[in-house]
């Protein structure tokens, strides 16, 4: 083939013309400067803006250390709750028949479809002094809403889907007959579940895990509806952020925002590393595989 | 370890697999259960292996109740269809996990496990991949460390589920003939599940025809292909003519052909099949006096070592007839030759219109 003929070969692969791949990625870089990068950037201008010095007062000042320290135990304590209830649900769901498996799947993206400000109502008419169990809860002396045992029952059911969502679709893809196999060569159910579906379902779970925990750490209209915002006891960090805007605190609030915006980069650079490390077992399989290293 | 299913029935929700099925399997044989998809012959695998539950009946090995007991009391090996191994495992600990899951009082030492799972390797001839993960080796490899798995727990009794089911042609014979001698040499309880006849027929001791979750004939593989019990078997087993005709009086009338068959009885005219192997008709160019029909040759394949016609009679059937080459080339057949074809054996079955479902 003639070095002309090559030139016109490849150029008919690429189906769009030069201007509307122009025009595309201009929208996609624009859209992503103006809505992700512009806000970001301006979170940690403004946390500066009065200095380094105004930047570490607002984080350490007791109210806000509360607010960090409530936000990591809200999440230590929903997130596991949320890998049991996942890793439960989608064994549930992927390796059994059961009547109503439809609604149960339907019923864990409940909390994705309602509104978070709803999420946390629920958890008023329940748990609150008027609510369906508000006097008992009053006579037994018990505190859930504008505590922070609300702040956590609503964090866990705005973050339920998370980790079973991620497990369903994988576990479907896996079917059980690695867990009939380890049964039948006479490992019990505990050895099965250690040592066959765990490890084939490690990665799928810490992503869900990674999100879950984005969330949690990040949730505001649930937690700010059951909370009661009360300076230095039920207080989380996205909380804290709004009162200390309110208060014309910008720099404050600003300095805490960037915690959290910290937190999702953190998160998201953890995303990358795991989807890449999943990548990365698969393609070296393959690359095994290829490479004629086996002798059929 | 011998093996009794007795009288099992199997329904998943409105599809019935299995419709009491008995069967007995003696110790240290190699038993295939043949028959097309939906005949419960996977599902009776997976109710001996204790995968599933049967409604109703019983599983015995060794004459002792087995059927309430879990699938890790029964201590069977089974090598899944598609193997399900261990993705995340070598295939040294792959073949090592039954061992590893004993509880501590019976599990064996670390070096006890490693020289029992190199054993196995090497009888699998896999000795050289202990360290690669299954994605990492070949179908027929994988099919061999699903085997040497199972082995590793010294089962009573080895099930196969299609086992040569995902592998392609060429390999499926060399594995087959692997498994045959590796079972005269370790001499285990086998039942394996297959659609393929001819794999049955090549590799059982004995071979159960299944359809619809009934047991069509139980019998060696002569005895199976040579004496079909039932037109399922006859029509499942190797390629058959079918010729419809009707029996009279102790005789089938069957294509212009008069056959003697006493054991029809003697009652009015009834609607009747007769089974033509197609290796035992002749065919020839003038009629020497016995039962014959003519035909004429449509289609003719002499490549390999039989010689493969295809006719068509007067009334526009089409008949098959496999000749040795050596017949073909004393006939010096040519397309388009009007001949008469003999039968030299036949099977005539009476319609019954209530089991007309083949």
């Amino acid at each position: 083939m003639t070095p002309s003929g090559q030139t016109s070969s490849a150029e008919q692969t690429r189906l769009e013309p030069p201007a509307v791949r122009f025009v595309l990625l201009g929208v996609a870089l624009t859209f992503l400067g103006l809505f992700l990068v512009v806000p970001l950037a301006v979170v940690f201008a403004q946390a500066f803006s009065k200095g380094i010095h105004v930047y570490w007062a607002a984080i350490v000042d007791p109210d806000a250390r509360h607010a960090i320290c409530l936000t990591l135990v809200t999440a230590l304590v929903s997130v596991p709750m949320n890998v049991v209830f996942g890793i439960a649900a989608a064994w549930a769901i992927t390796k059994f028949e059961f009547r109503g498996k439809n609604i149960l799947i339907t019923l864990i993206d409940l909390p994705f479809t309602v509104s978070p400000v709803i999420s946390g109502l629920i958890f008023v008419l329940l748990f609150g002094a008027q609510g369906a169990f508000g006097p008992w809860l009053s006579a037994h002396d018990i505190k859930i809403i504008f505590a922070v045992p609300g702040i956590i029952l609503a964090t866990t059911f705005i973050t339920a889907p998370f980790v079973a969502r991620e497990l369903i679709p994988l576990m479907q893809s896996q079917g059980s007959e690695e867990e009939e196999a380890a049964l039948s060569l006479g490992a019990n159910g505990w050895q099965t579940f250690w040592r066959v579906t765990i490890p084939n379902i490690k990665w799928g779970l810490l992503y869900g895990v990674i999100l879950c925990n984005a969330r949690a750490m990040g949730e505001f209209g649930a937690v700010s509806v059951v909370s009661g915002h009360v300076r230095g006891r039920t207080n989380t960090m996205p909380l804290h952020v709004e009162i200390l805007y309110n208060d014309y605190n910008f720099a404050g609030a600003f300095a805490v925002a960037s915690l959290l915006a910290m937190l999702a980069l953190a998160t998201l650079a953890l995303k990358k590393i795991v989807e890449w490390r999943v990548r990365q077992t698969l393609a070296e399989a393959e690359r095994m595989a290829s490479q004629g290293k086996i002798p059929a | 370890m011998n093996i009794e299913v007795r009288d099992i029935t199997k329904n998943f929700h409105d599809f019935t697999a299995l419709r009491g099925v008995s069967l007995q399997m003696a110790s240290g044989d190699l038993t295939a259960l043949l028959g097309p998809s939906g005949s419960g012959k996977t599902t009776l695998l997976r109710i001996i292996a204790g995968l599933e539950t049967p409604d109703s009946g019983h599983v015995l090995f060794d004459g002792v109740e087995t059927t309430e007991r879990g699938l890790r009391e029964r201590q069977v090996g089974f090598v899944f269809q598609h193997y399900a191994l261990f993705r995340h495992m070598t295939t040294f600990e792959n073949v090592a996990f039954g061992l590893r899951v004993r509880p501590r009082e019976q599990r064996p030492t670390r070096k006890e496990i490693r020289d029992r799972v190199m054993k196995l390797l090497a009888l699998v001839q896999l000795d050289k991949f202990a360290d690669r993960y299954p994605s990492q080796l070949s179908g027929g490899q994988r099919q061999r460390v699903a085997l040497a798995r199972a082995l590793a727990i010294e089962p009573n009794v080895l099930l196969l589920d299609e086992p040569f089911g995902a592998l392609d042609a060429k390999v499926r014979k060399d594995l087959r003939r692997w498994l045959r001698r590796l079972h005269d040499e370790i001499h285990v309880t086998s039942v394996f599940v297959t659609h393929d006849q001819e794999e049955a027929l090549e590799l059982a001791d004995k071979v159960v025809v299944m359809n619809e979750g009934k047991i069509e004939q139980i019998g060696a593989s002569e005895e199976v292909y040579h004496q079909p019990a039932t037109r399922f078997v006859y029509d499942f087993l190797g390629n058959v003519n079918l010729f419809h005709g009707r029996v009279q009086d102790g005789t089938a009338f069957i294509g212009g052909m008069a056959v003697d068959m006493p054991e029809a009885g003697h009652e009015g005219p009834a609607q009747a099949v007769a089974y033509i192997r197609p290796h035992l008709l002749d065919i020839a160019y003038h009629h020497n006096g016995e039962s014959h029909f003519q035909a004429r040759v449509t289609h003719i394949n002499a490549a390999g070592p039989i010689v493969k016609v295809e006719l068509e009679t007067d009334v526009g059937d089409t008949v098959h007839v496999e000749l040795s080459q050596q017949r073909y080339a004393e006939l010096d057949l040519k397309k388009g030759a009007h001949v008469f074809v003999t039968p030299k054996d036949m099977k005539v079955f009476l319609v019954d219109y209530a089991d007309y479902s083949i």
